[in-house]
């Protein structure tokens, strides 16, 4: 199986998350009166769950321009860091066209299946996970938009947690050998635990300020031995 | 909404790129120093983390399912059984324990 059709098979898990995800969103966007294409739209350019969320708050309340530049750039800001981590996974010698798309469909998701690849992720395996699940997103959104609570809410729930157990298939395993990255997480699990319920913190300022911290620390407490990032 | 989607759309758009793009194209060679590589290394298991959990038992109807799913994640990570089927390890659980309870 060639890397385009493999990543297709991994995308396919992901989109049916987004499709969930984008469509809760899209009930956010119709209640700030966004039209299905309008939404449609938004989610082709953005590729943001969190950060589509407070855009389509920010629309609502009709916030100047310059607000919007402000807010999008806050909610996610978390894409510096992982723009910065993924830079290092690119092959030097790839052509500048893979680092702009790889760039422009930079998501959490798309994030963990470049840097689970060693030495350099192959751009072809991403492209074939982003072409089904990015009209995922974006349909899942016009859909919201479109047809609100279609979808029993026992089926949401359970697709809504397709994303997280991604998340965990890509960071347990390492964790089996790595004792720093096995605490890390451990770390991460409590103290993200602890803003969220006991400071007015959002989820994004939370991530930007814990993912500063905890991996500076990690870094610190456990220097990587030389040759061992995978880079 | 009072004023124009397309220019909202169009400055969400131009910033994001901006976030997500600069980085990735203006550095192309390996980081050298040992502590923005390290710091790099730990980044999407730390990020990744934190978005998971509390995340996963706020995203279900009952929090309890959440948690269950998310340990039968582990479970299934742990046993490297892939991208997809942890995924769908997830989601059953979610449904078989929002059905029972």
């Amino acid at each position: 199986m060639n890397a385009f059709s493999k990543g297709l098979k991994t995308g396919i898990p992901i989109g049916l998350g987004y499709f969930a995800v984008a469509f809760s969103l899209g009930i956010a966007a119709a209640s700030a009166g966004l039209t299905p294409f309008q939404g449609f739209l938004t989610s082709a350019v953005m590729n943001a769950s969190a950060g589509e969320n407070a855009a389509f708050i920010a629309m609502k309340e009709s916030v100047p321009y310059l607000q919007m530049a402000l807010i999008t750039a806050v909610s996610n800001i978390r894409y510096v860091l992982m723009s910065f981590a993924l830079s290092q996974k690119i092959d030097p010698k790839a052509k500048m066209i893979h680092r702009f798309l790889l760039g422009f469909f930079l998501t959490d998701e798309y994030f963990a299946l470049a840097i689970s690849q060693d030495p350099y992720c192959d751009p072809y395996f991403s492209y074939g996970a982003i072409s089904f699940a990015a009209p995922c997103w974006a349909l899942g959104t016009a859909l919201g938009i479109l047809m609100g609570n279609i979808l029993p809410p026992r089926v949401v729930s359970a697709l809504s947690v397709a994303l997280f157990g991604m998340f965990l298939a890509i960071i347990i395993p390492p964790a089996k050998t790595s004792r720093p990255i096995l605490i890390l997480i451990i770390l991460s699990f409590v103290s993200s635990f602890l803003l969220s319920r006991f400071t007015s913190l959002s989820q994004s300022t939370i991530t930007i300020i814990l993912t500063i911290v905890i991996s500076s620390l990690g870094a610190l407490l456990f220097p990587v031995k030389g040759g061992d990032h995978g880079s | 909404m009072d004023r124009n989607f397309y220019i909202y759309l169009l400055v969400m758009g131009v910033t994001v790129f901006a976030i997500r793009v600069l980085p990735l194209t203006l550095i192309r060679r390996p980081i050298r120093n040992r502590f923005i590589r390290d710091f790099l290394y730990y980044v999407p298991y730390v990020t990744l983390s934190i978005m998971t959990f509390p995340a996963i038992i706020d995203a279900t109807s009952n929090p309890l399912a959440g948690l269950f799913a998310l340990m039968a994640g582990i479970i299934a990570a742990y046993k490297e059984m892939g991208l997809f089927k942890v995924t769908l390890v997830c989601c059953f659980s979610v449904l078989i324990l929002e059905f029972l309870l």
